[in-house]
C-alpha cells in the first residue's frame, strides 16, 4: 500500500452556528487527479481552505507524506509545496503579468536586484508552457478573466508543488483552453504531482480524475473511482436526490424578428460585420472560443462598446444605442460574464439589486415607494427561488446560484424584449443550474428572445433553437438545433478565418 | 438590535461623545452652562459642509477644495453684503459661486477623467490664489448690521442657525433613504460599473454631487459669515480636513457606497467638542491635535475591532 500524499482525519469545522465540516477524512496519492464535487455549501471551499492553511480546523489532523501539519498557515502550506488556483484570479490587477508571477514564484532573480529581462524571459517562458499567448509586459487588467486564470495556473506551477488544489479551474476557461488545461494536469501526473480537482461541469470529470469523492452537507459521501460512477450517480450523491438532468425542452413558436443586426462593425473591440437575427421566443446561443467575440457582440449590441458601423434594429426599426442608458430604453437586458464585478452590486440588499434598473417605475414622482419595492423583490424572491434570508439581506453574502438568480431578477423586472445572457450559470452549483435554465425557457414562453452566450457546449447544445458560432470577431456559421453538434460547433470555432477574411 | 448591528459605527461615535460629556459634568460642569451650546453654534457650517462631503464620500469621489470654496464664497457673501444688497440676493449670490465651483470641480472629474483628489488639489489653489489676487490678503470690514445674524438679535440668529443646519441634515437623510437620485449614488460609489449597466450614468450623478457640495459650502459660508462682522481673507483654512475627518470618523466608507448622515452629524459633534473641552478640563491647548487623533483613533479603530471579533 502506497503512503498517501495528503490524509485528512475526521477534520470538523464551524463557522459561528453553522458546521461547514463534520469530521472528513480524505485521502489524495501521489500523481492521483482527485476530484471533489458537492453543491455549493457542501463544505469544498473550506476543505481547500484548511489544507492550504487559509484556515485551521476545529479538530482533526492533516497529514502530508506521513508528517502531521500542526498550525498549518498559508506560508507553511507553500513551503510544502501546496499550491492552489481559485475561480477568481487574486492577481494584482495594476502589475504587469511578469511582475505577477515574479512576485507569486520563487524568482530566479539574484538577490535585491531586479533583472527585467530575466523576468520577463521566465514569465513567458512559464506561459509557453501552458500554451497561453499572453504578452507578460501587459497589465493584469488589461486581460480579460480567461486569460487571467491561466496567468493563475502559470504561478502555481512555477511553484513546482508536490500537491495541486484546482477550484473550479475552467468555469471561464473555453474547451481549446480546458483540454490545454488537462494535458498539463496529464504531465503533473506523470510527475508524481497529486491533485485535488474542483469542478462543477461534471462531464469533464471523467477525462481526467482517477477517483471521486462527494461531500453532501460537510460530510463525506463517499469516494469512488471515476470508472465506476456517471454523471446522474454522481448528481444523486451530490444533492441526495434524483434531479432534473436533462434541459427544458417545450419550445416557443418564434415569433417575428426583434433583434436584427446588419454588418454590425465595432472597431473598438474587433466585432466585424456580424449579422444576426433573434426573434421573439426564441433562445440564440453564441458559441466561440474565448475572445472569438462573443462577450464583445453582447457588449455592443448593449452600447457598452457602441457600433462604429452597420445597423442594429430592435423591431424592425434602426435604433443608435450608444449607451446602456439607450439600450435597456429599448428593452434590451444584458446579464454580463463577471458577475461580481457588473452584475450585482454586492453591498446593497436584495431589494435594492433588484429594482436598480426600474427605480422610476417603483417610484412616485422621485420619492421612491418602498412598499412597491419590497412587492417587486418579494415576488422575483419567490418566482425564482432565491435563497436568502430576507430581502433586506445584502447580496454578497449569498452563494453564486443566488446572487446570479438576483440578477437575472433584476433585468426581468425591466420587462426586457431581448435578453442577452452572458455564461449564466458560470460558478453555480448543479441544482441552481438546471433552475437557472429551467428559468431561461420559461421566459422565451413569455415571449421573451434570449441571446446565451455559454463555453459550455452541453448548455449551448441543450439550450439554444438555434447556435450561432463566432469566430475572430465574426459570425463564422449558424447551426440548426438539429444540425448542431459538438464536434461541428468546435470546427466552426477553430477555422482560421482570420487571414482569408478581407477587412 | 438591528440599529446595534447596522449603525455599530455611528453609536460608537455617539457614546465617545456621550463620555466626553460625562468626564466634562464630572470635572468641569461649567461647560454645560458656558460652551457647550457655543460649541454647536460653530459646529454648524461644518456640518452643512459635512453633508455634502458625505454624499460625495459616499459616490467614492472627494473634495479637498472646500476650504478653497469657503472662502470664496464667504468673500463674496460679505461684498455683497456691504454693497447693500437684500438678504435673499446675498443668499443667492453665494449658493450659485458654490456651485459652479463645484461644477468646475464636477467636470474635471466627469468630463477630463482628472482623479478627483488630484482635481480638487488643483482648484484647492486656484480659488484661493483667485481670493488673494483679488484681496491682496484684505478682510472685508464693516459688514452692516442687517447682514449679521441675518438681521436678528444674536441670540434668534444661533438658533436659525442650529434649525438651518438640522434641517437641511434631515433633508439630505431623508432624500438619501426616499429619493431615486439618493439611492443612485450610493449604487454609483459601491459599483460603478454595475450601476452604469443598470442604466445609470455614473458620471451625470458624479457631477450633480459635485455641484451638490458646492452649495453645500455657499450654505456653510453664509452660516459663518453671519456670525462676525467682517470676513477674514483667510476663511476657510482647514475645513476640508475637518469635513473630511468628522464625515469619516462617523463611518462613511472611504471606498464609497456606505454612508449615513446620523454618523456625520456625530462625528461633526465630537470633533468640534474636543477643543473647548479640553480649554474646561484645562489641559494644555498644544495637546488639543493629539487627542483629537486619539479620539478619532478609538472611534475608528473600535469599529474595526469589533468588525473583526464578530
Amino acid at each position: 500500500m502506497q503512503q498517501p500524499l495528503l490524509r485528512l482525519d475526521s477534520v470538523q469545522k464551524s463557522f459561528g452556528g453553522v458546521r461547514a465540516l463534520r469530521g472528513v477524512n480524505f485521502e489524495l496519492l501521489a500523481g492521483e487527479v482527485h476530484a471533489l464535487v458537492g453543491e455549493n455549501g457542501a463544505g469544498k471551499s473550506t476543505m481547500v481552505k484548511i489544507i492550504t492553511g487559509a484556515q485551521t480546523p476545529d479538530s482533526g489532523s492533516i497529514t502530508l507524506s506521513g508528517k502531521t501539519i500542526g498550525n498549518n498557515s498559508p506560508g507553511l502550506a507553500k513551503s510544502l509545496g501546496i499550491a492552489a488556483i481559485y475561480q477568481q484570479p487574486a492577481l494584482f490587477a495594476d502589475l504587469t503579468v511578469a511582475e505577477n508571477i515574479a512576485l507569486r514564484v520563487q524568482s530566479p532573480t539574484g538577490i535585491g536586484f531586479i533583472n527585467w529581462r530575466r523576468r520577463r524571459n521566465f514569465a513567458s517562458d512559464l506561459l509557453s508552457r501552458i500554451g497561453a499567448r499572453i504578452d507578460p509586459s501587459k497589465r493584469v487588467n488589461q486581460l480579460r478573466l480567461p486569460e487571467q486564470q491561466l496567468v493563475e495556473i502559470a504561478c502555481a506551477l512555477g511553484n513546482k508543488p508536490k500537491l495541486l488544489i484546482l477550484d473550479e479551474p475552467t468555469a471561464s476557461l473555453s474547451d481549446a483552453e480546458v483540454q490545454r488545461l488537462f494535458a498539463i494536469i496529464r504531465d503533473l501526473r506523470q510527475q508524481s504531482v497529486g491533485m485535488i480537482y474542483i469542478s462543477h461541469r461534471l462531464e469533464e470529470l471523467a477525462g481526467i480524475a482517477d477517483r471521486v469523492t462527494v461531500l453532501r452537507d460537510g460530510n463525506q459521501v463517499c469516494t469512488h473511482r471515476m470508472a465506476d460512477v456517471d454523471r446522474t450517480k454522481l448528481i444523486r450523491l451530490m444533492v441526495g436526490r434524483d434531479v432534473e438532468t436533462v434541459y427544458p425542452t417545450g419550445k416557443a413558436d418564434a415569433g417575428e424578428v426583434v433583434l436584427e443586426t446588419r454588418s454590425l462593425t465595432s472597431r473598438s473591440n474587433g466585432v466585424r460585420n456580424v449579422n444576426l437575427s433573434l426573434r421573439r421566443g426564441e433562445i440564440l446561443g453564441l458559441g466561440g472560443l474565448m475572445g472569438s467575440g462573443r462577450s464583445e457582440l453582447a457588449r455592443t449590441l448593449f452600447g457598452i462598446d457602441p457600433a462604429s458601423g452597420g445597423q442594429i434594429r430592435v423591431n424592425g426599426r434602426i435604433v443608435q444605442i450608444n449607451s446602456p442608458i439607450n439600450a435597456i430604453s429599448q428593452g434590451i437586458a444584458y446579464l454580463p460574464e463577471d458577475r461580481i464585478k457588473h452584475g450585482v452590486v454586492p453591498e446593497m440588499s436584495v431589494a435594492v439589486n433588484t429594482t436598480l434598473a426600474i427605480l422610476r417605475s417603483i417610484s412616485r414622482g422621485t420619492l421612491i415607494d418602498f412598499k412597491r419595492e419590497r412587492s417587486v423583490a418579494e415576488m422575483f424572491v419567490k418566482q425564482l427561488g432565491t435563497k436568502t434570508q430576507s430581502i433586506e439581506t445584502a447580496v454578497g453574502q449569498l452563494s453564486g446560484g443566488n446572487q446570479q438568480k438576483v440578477a437575472i431578477a433584476r433585468w426581468l423586472a425591466s420587462k426586457p424584449v431581448i435578453m442577452i445572457l452572458d455564461e449564466p450559470t458560470q460558478g453555480v452549483d448543479v441544482g441552481a443550474k438546471a433552475e437557472i435554465h429551467a428559468l431561461i425557457r420559461r421566459l422565451t414562453l413569455d415571449g421573451i428572445a434570449v441571446l446565451l452566450i455559454s463555453s459550455e457546449l452541453p448548455e449551448l447544445l441543450g439550450m439554444s433553437d438555434r447556435i450561432a458560432v463566432m469566430n475572430t470577431g465574426q459570425v463564422a456559421g449558424i447551426l440548426e438545433r438539429g444540425d448542431a453538434t459538438q464536434e461541428r460547433i468546435l470546427d466552426m470555432a477553430f477555422t482560421n478565418t482570420s487571414s482569408g477574411a478581407p477587412e | 438590535m438591528s440599529i446595534y448591528i447596522n449603525h455599530k459605527r455611528e453609536l460608537s461615535v455617539v457614546a465617545t461623545y456621550l463620555l466626553l460629556l460625562f468626564v466634562l459634568a464630572v470635572l468641569a460642569p461649567s461647560f454645560f452652562s458656558n460652551e457647550l451650546f457655543g460649541t454647536w453654534i460653530r459646529a454648524a457650517p461644518v456640518v452643512v459642509a459635512a453633508i455634502g462631503m458625505t454624499l460625495l464620500i459616499v459616490s467614492r469621489q472627494i473634495d479637498i477644495s472646500i476650504g478653497s470654496q469657503f472662502c470664496v464664497c464667504s468673500v463674496l457673501a460679505g461684498l455683497a453684503a456691504k454693497a447693500g444688497w437684500s438678504t435673499p440676493v446675498i443668499i443667492s449670490v453665494t449658493l450659485i459661486a458654490g456651485a459652479l465651483m463645484g461644477a468646475v470641480n464636477g467636470a474635471l472629474v466627469t468630463i477630463l477623467r482628472v482623479p478627483s483628489i488630484v482635481a480638487t488639489l488643483t482648484t484647492m489653489v486656484v480659488f484661493r490664489e483667485c481670493i488673494r489676487w483679488a484681496r491682496e490678503g484684505e478682510a472685508v470690514n464693516g459688514l452692516p448690521a442687517s447682514f449679521q445674524w441675518f438681521g436678528f438679535s444674536q441670540s434668534a440668529g444661533e438658533y436659525i442657525l442650529l434649525i438651518v443646519a438640522i434641517v437641511t441634515l434631515v433633508l439630505a437623510g431623508l432624500f438619501c433613504r426616499w429619493v431615486t437620485a439618493g439611492r443612485t449614488i450610493y449604487a454609483v460609489g459601491s459599483d460603478a460599473s454595475a450601476a452604469r449597466l443598470a442604466g445609470i450614468s455614473p458620471d451625470r450623478v458624479v457631477f450633480n454631487v459635485f455641484v451638490l457640495m458646492g452649495v453645500m459650502v455657499g450654505l456653510a459660508a453664509l452660516l459663518n459669515a453671519v456670525r462676525f462682522p467682517q470676513v477674514d481673507a483667510n476663511a476657510g483654512f482647514g475645513l476640508e480636513l475637518q469635513v473630511i475627518a468628522a464625515v469619516v470618523v462617523g463611518g462613511c466608507a472611504i471606498t464609497g457606497g456606505r454612508g449615513t448622515m446620523g454618523g456625520t452629524l456625530a462625528g461633526v459633534a465630537l470633533l468640534t467638542a474636543i477643543g473647548p473641552a479640553l480649554v474646561f478640563l484645562h489641559l494644555q491647548p498644544q495637546w488639543e491635535k493629539a487627542i483629537q487623533g486619539l479620539i478619532i483613533l478609538i472611534a475608528v479603530a473600535s469599529d474595526g475591532f469589533s468588525r473583526r471579533t464578530a
